[in-house]
């Protein structure tokens, strides 16, 4: 029996995979995830989506059963939050003043939601979604003919507003940029959402400046700068998250936008790894630096990270691939589209609901947003993956067969 | 409780027992079962949840929709008788169904 202990903070995406790697990869010690969040690692993307719609129930979220963790003889510690880490005596410690001792650590931490700085910002019924337990406080809120005001049209705002119109509500999205998604894709693209939203019954507001949140007891409306009121019941903010880092910062690691880690996830120390939205790592494909709030990369880099914590080490090499549901649209993303030149697209975003929109910068293919369009998307995957070239006049040419269009 | 046996490309079986309701994929990834990654949780999104579906059962399992269809275009080793696991819900008429596993999702 090894008396070594792999601990891992956080208890998440990265933290399930990485906990299963360490089995698989051979681990004989003991594993604890030690997590804040009261209930086994679960599936966060359907929080603004099927969960939040009420098409899904919390039981369906968990990663893995809590049998799971049991079987395979890794500890959950739940609801409990780690205050810091000793790095010269190897133990962490926990809020209620306990200390748990390892050989090995992982901060699988995520990302804290940005708070937005604004008068009304605690009344009642104002609230950010991350957790399974913001969900849970949102939806006494929600219902048919209420009203909801979501600021921030990024994909969890719109997702968002996707899942409350399907519940009869009265939503408006408030954007502070002039489009919404701006950060992240294409004009095209930003058009189609905004169109497809508006059909949907959404009031989408863009170049949007929130004054105030205004109510009393509870939340009653949003005020803007030029004057326009807007009443809501449910006040959503999802202006973007913030990652995790104040353990590893106050350990003494090397923070700079995120944990940074070199190829095989290990910090600056490296008795200590570090996966998922917490990050800061090289990218090999695009030859820079990244931080990626995403399931594929939680998932890719804790799979590293428990190689290396088994000694098996090997670089981190994965494609950025992401996904959006919202209403009858599946929104599939291979590659990173930033630094795009130009854009070709492929069937009709302006009237239909199925296209695929690809990024070139130069002439290289740097990322596809597929709409209804699994074939895409997956052609893409692999183009980029393989490191192989696209040729835009067959990916524009809906009557050519996608596959042709690589090499 | 419905069961469900995987056979893994290097024959071993395992037999699972789920809640009627429990699609394919979650039960082998619930149960510890290995060769299925499922990435993207049951969103149809990753493509690997890949498995095939036994002869003797691939007219009770039904057919890929088209979404599943254009992702299974991409997985190795495709088989007519391929599926995404996640898009698989056991049901007592799946009672006894019999999965096989590829060598590899990816
Ligand atoms: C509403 C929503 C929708 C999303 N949709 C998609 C999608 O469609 N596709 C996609 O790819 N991604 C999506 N994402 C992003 C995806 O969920 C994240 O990238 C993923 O959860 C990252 O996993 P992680 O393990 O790195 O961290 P997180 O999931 O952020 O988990 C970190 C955990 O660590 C805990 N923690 C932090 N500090 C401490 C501490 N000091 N002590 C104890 N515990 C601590 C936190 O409580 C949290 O539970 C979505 C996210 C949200 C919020
Ligand atoms: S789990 Fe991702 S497609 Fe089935």
């Amino acid at each position: 029996m090894s008396d070594e202990h792999a601990v891992i903070i956080g208890a998440s995406h990265a933290a399930a995979q990485l906990s299963a790697g360490l089995r698989q990869g051979g681990w004989e010690g003991r594993i604890s995830i030690v997590g804040a969040e009261a209930i086994p690692p679960y599936h966060r993307p359907p929080l603004s989506k099927d969960y939040l719609a009420g098409d899904k129930h919390a039981d369906e979220l968990l990663i893995r059963p809590a049998t799971y963790y049991e079987q395979q003889g890794i500890d959950l510690v739940l609801g409990s939050r780690v205050t810091r880490i000793d790095r010269a005596g190897k133990e962490i410690e926990l809020h209620d003043g306990g200390r748990i001792p390892y050989s090995k650590l992982a901060l699988t931490t995520g990302a804290h939601v940005r708070k937005l700085d604004i008068a009304g910002g605690e009344l009642d019924g104002v609230f950010y979604l991350r957790d399974l337990n913001d969900v849970d406080r949102i939806r006494a809120y929600v219902g048919p003919g209420k009203s909801a005001v979501i600021i921030g049209g990024g994909y969890i705002g719109l997702e968002t507003a996707a899942s409350l119109r399907k519940q009869d509500m009265a939503v408006t999205v408030l954007e502070a940029m002039p489009r919404v998604l701006q950060r992240v894709t294409a004009p095209e693209v930003s058009a189609f959402y905004s169109r497809v939203h508006a059909e949907e019954g959404v009031n989408i507001i863009t170049d949007a400046q929130v004054q105030a949140i205004e109510g009393g007891a509870g939340v009653e409306g949003v005020s803007l700068a030029d004057g326009t009121r807007i009443a809501a019941d449910l006040v959503i903010i999802g202006v973007g998250v913030i990652p995790a880092t104040e353990l590893a910062e106050a350990a003494g690691l090397e923070v700079n936008n995120g944990i940074v880690v070199d190829e095989y996830a290990r910090t600056s120390d490296h008795d200590i790894v570090a996966a998922g939205d917490c990050t800061f790592h090289y990218n090999p494909i695009y030859d820079r630096h990244l931080r990626l709030e995403s399931v594929q990369n939680a998932t890719d880099q804790a799979k590293l990270a428990a190689g290396t914590l088994c000694g098996k080490l090997e670089a981190y090499n994965a494609l950025p691939w992401f996904w959006s549901d919202q209403y009858d649209l599946k929104l599939q993303i291979a590659g990173l589209s930033q630094g795009f030149d130009r854009v070709v697209m492929r069937g009709d975003s302006e009237t239909g609901r199925s296209f695929a929109a690809f990024y070139f910068g130069g002439d290289r293919l740097l990322a596809v947003d597929a709409v209804n369009r699994p074939k895409e998307f997956m052609s893409v995957r692999r183009a980029l993956g393989q490191g192989q070239s696209a040729d835009p006049a067959l990916l524009a040419d809906e009557s050519a067969d996608i596959k042709a269009a690589f090499s | 409780m419905p069961s469900v046996k995987f056979i893994a490309h290097d024959g071993q079986e395992t037999e699972v027992h789920v809640a009627a309701g429990t699609n394919v994929m979650h039960a082998a990834v619930d149960n510890g079962v290995s060769g299925i990654l499922a990435d993207c949780g049951g969103a149809c999104s990753c493509a690997t949840c890949h498995c095939y579906i036994d002869e003797a059962w691939q007219d009770r399992t039904g057919s890929p929709d088209d979404v599943e269809e254009q992702m299974l275009d991409f997985v190795m080793e495709l088989k007519p008788n391929s599926r995404l696991s996640c898009q698989i819900v056991v049901d007592d008429s799946l009672d006894g169904l019999v999965v096989h596993l590829p060598e590899k999702q990816i």
